[in-house]
């Protein structure tokens, strides 16, 4: 079972580094999404699996009875997530807000913050307004 | 001793509610900012102390004992990273008071800026790999908020890169801790620290050390992973932009330090010798980026990524005397490129602008502020007596221990460069006669607002000044520092007890 998840994490990575390559952010933040998602399941795995069996204290005694799935990692993977949804939330409204701002989701021709530097600066200014519009 | 610990993290969190509640209440709030700071640097003061007195302190938060609960625990190079924290977050908030407008303020400036420090003094205590990336996150969502407070079409442009290979780094930083949980069934450092001995595929343990390595890097803006610091660190105001340029990517160093050697420490022929080959190509590409430029704060920021080679330079050689140097490169850094990027901020508010081309006179004008600029840019070069000298002097000493000869080399080439990059702004900004004709004296600005811009500045070179000419115990605080690290013994033993440390050595 772990080698089955280990193949579908590289899946995962592999998807989430082509989406990443783009130079659409949007489709940059779907392969982070994916990534993130992958490091979960590899800490998930890392817990070893167990099938079937919950880390509960049956009633009257004080620890659980024979081997039961590792309750460590599930409480990592739901603080990453909820982390990550958190962070994926601002980053998404970010690139709306860069969408509005600046007019374009292409990462190369978001050039406010260093403009290109063979042309004067005002130049460069109203050259990527242009491409913006 | 629990709340000692606790407290540098609790005190910055209770002070952004706080100010967060009073934002719409100006001066305030403000002034609040500022109280939390000074409590800050008290807290510290105190850990400090403690820490001097004790050696290192361990708390287990909640009384989980220590593999199991999340500890807390300060060694000397964690208690003086929180003091440094304490004194770049009051110089920047006092700095505020003047920089700040009310819109940004009113959306949360200073409440964003506390939990930022909580962050950074949060992963500079944890003593558990998963708590050091809720701390991570922390601060990084913070600095994702004031880098775009306010939305200039800049700053979010800048945000976006800033923001997105940040989030790459944080995803690797979390694969490296699920596999390395997966090999040794621990978070607790201390405790990793014995279990990864254990391990029986070393080799993959060196694999899981690339990833935290790569995952830090970007965190700390070394080559070839450093694009996202020059894209962004001269769009926000100046007061956000001081406290990244000296805390956020020594974060990332501090991390480092910790993790390659309390941790990754089975193969340092292959990670260390990595690590110098790095440090090398981070020191030289960051200061022939900053000779490009012609802007007062991406020179700035390219001389960032050019320091943290230092840095990553004392970790890499691994030897007493390197370590030595890179405590010491960290210490005398946050405090000069603070400052730098507070001069830069005055500089432009005399002149108009941070464009070099565009502005001069401050020399004939404001001769207190060339004083001001000049103590830390060269303090950043290493003029003697100036605490940069110290700093680069042992690090260069310590590779030419150890016979790395084009490594000193390197290093005291970039710090050549460096001059160059500062005589360029000091000719341009400072000598040059400003071109639209305006003399950029200190008087144009209002009193209150003088003092609230300069006293940082002051404090901040007064600091470097001292650290310069009574260098020894600052060195002698930096060695015995190096020594916890070399050996961490005293680490485990705080955190994990010492009988459990006797029964698991080989």
């Amino acid at each position: 079972m772990e080698s089955v998840l280990a193949l579908l994490i590289g899946l995962m990575v592999a998807a989430s580094v082509y989406l990443m390559l783009a130079r659409n952010v949007l489709r940059f933040l779907f392969g982070l999404v994916l990534l993130s998602n992958a490091a979960n399941l590899t800490i998930f795995v890392s817990g070893r699996l167990t099938a079937a069996m919950p880390p509960l204290v049956p009633k009257g005694m004080t620890e659980p009875v024979g081997v039961v799935a590792n309750a460590l990692p599930q409480a990592l993977v739901l603080t990453a997530i909820v982390i990550g949804f958190g962070l994926f939330a601002f980053a998404l409204v970010l690139v709306y807000r860069g969408y509005l701002a600046l007019g374009t989701l292409d990462s190369d021709a978001m050039r406010h913050a260093e403009p290109a530097p063979e042309s004067g600066d005002q130049k460069t200014e109203t050259k990527a307004k242009g491409e913006a519009l | 001793m629990s709340w000692l610990l606790a407290l540098p993290i609790v005190l910055p969190f209770a002070t952004a509610v706080l100010v967060f509640l009073l934002r719409e209440r100006g001066a305030l709030g403000r002034r609040l900012s500022v109280v939390g700071c000074l409590l800050l640097l008290a807290a510290s003061a105190a850990l400090m102390v403690a820490v001097l007195d004790e050696g290192v302190v361990a708390a287990q938060m909640g009384t989980w004992p220590a593999p199991f609960g999340i500890t807390l625990v300060a060694d000397l190079l964690s208690a003086v990273m929180v003091v440094i924290t304490a004194i770049t977050g009051l110089a920047v908030a006092v700095y505020a008071l003047a920089d700040i407008d009310a819109r940004r303020e009113a959306l949360g400036y200073h409440a964003l800026f506390q939990v930022l420090l909580a962050g950074v003094c949060g992963a500079f205590l944890t003593g558990d790999i998963f708590n050091l990336y809720v701390w991570f996150e922390v601060m990084l969502i913070a600095s994702f908020g004031l880098l775009v407070l306010g939305g200039d079409k800049a700053q979010i442009d800048g945000g976006i890169k800033y923001v997105t290979l940040n989030l790459v780094s944080t995803v690797m930083f979390l694969t490296g801790i699920g596999l390395l949980y997966g090999m040794t069934g621990t978070l607790n450092m201390a405790d990793l620290s014995l279990a990864v001995r254990e391990v029986e595929n070393q080799g993959l343990l060196t694999v899981v050390a690339i990833l935290f390595m790569v995952a830090f890097g970007v965190k700390a803006a070394v080559f070839p992973l450093f694009f996202w610091l020059p894209a962004s660190y001269h769009t926000p105001p100046v007061a956000v932009s001081a406290v990244f340029a000296g805390l956020l990517t020594k974060v990332g160093v501090y991390a480092l330090i910790r993790m390659f050697t309390l941790v990754f420490t089975n193969d340092t022929g292959y990670t260390h010798g990595l690590l110098l080959a790095v440090a090398v190509l981070t020191m030289v590409t960051g200061v022939l980026g900053a000779a490009a430029q012609s802007d007062f704060r991406k020179i700035l920021s390219f001389h960032i990524v050019s320091q943290i080679g230092y840095m990553v330079l004392g970790l890499a050689l691994y030897t007493p005397l390197a370590l030595v140097g890179a405590v010491f490169y960290l210490v005398h850094h946050i405090i000069v490129k603070a400052n730098l990027f507070l001069v830069s901020g005055v500089a432009r508010r005399l002149t108009g602008s941070f464009e070099l081309s565009a502005i001069g006179g401050l020399y004939k004008s404001s001769p207190l502020l060339a004083v001001l600029f000049l103590i830390p840019a060269f303090s950043l070069a290493g003029f003697p007596p100036l605490s940069g000298f110290w700093a680069k002097y042992v690090l260069v000493k310590a590779s030419l221990e150890v016979e790395a000869y084009i490594v000193a080399a390197a290093a005291l080439v970039v710090g050549l460069l460096t001059i160059f990059s500062m005589t360029k702004i000091w000719a341009e900004a400072f000598w040059k006669p400003h071109p639209d004709g305006t003399a950029p004296a200190l008087t144009n600005l209002a009193r209150s607002e003088r003092r609230m811009l300069l006293l940082p500045v002051f404090a901040l070179a007064g600091l470097t000044v001292v650290i310069g000419l009574f260098p020894q115990p600052f060195v002698d605080f930096a060695e015995r520092s190096a020594g916890q690290l070399l050996n961490p013994t005293a680490y485990v033993e705080a955190v994990l007890g010492v009988e459990t440390v006797i029964g698991r050595l080989p």
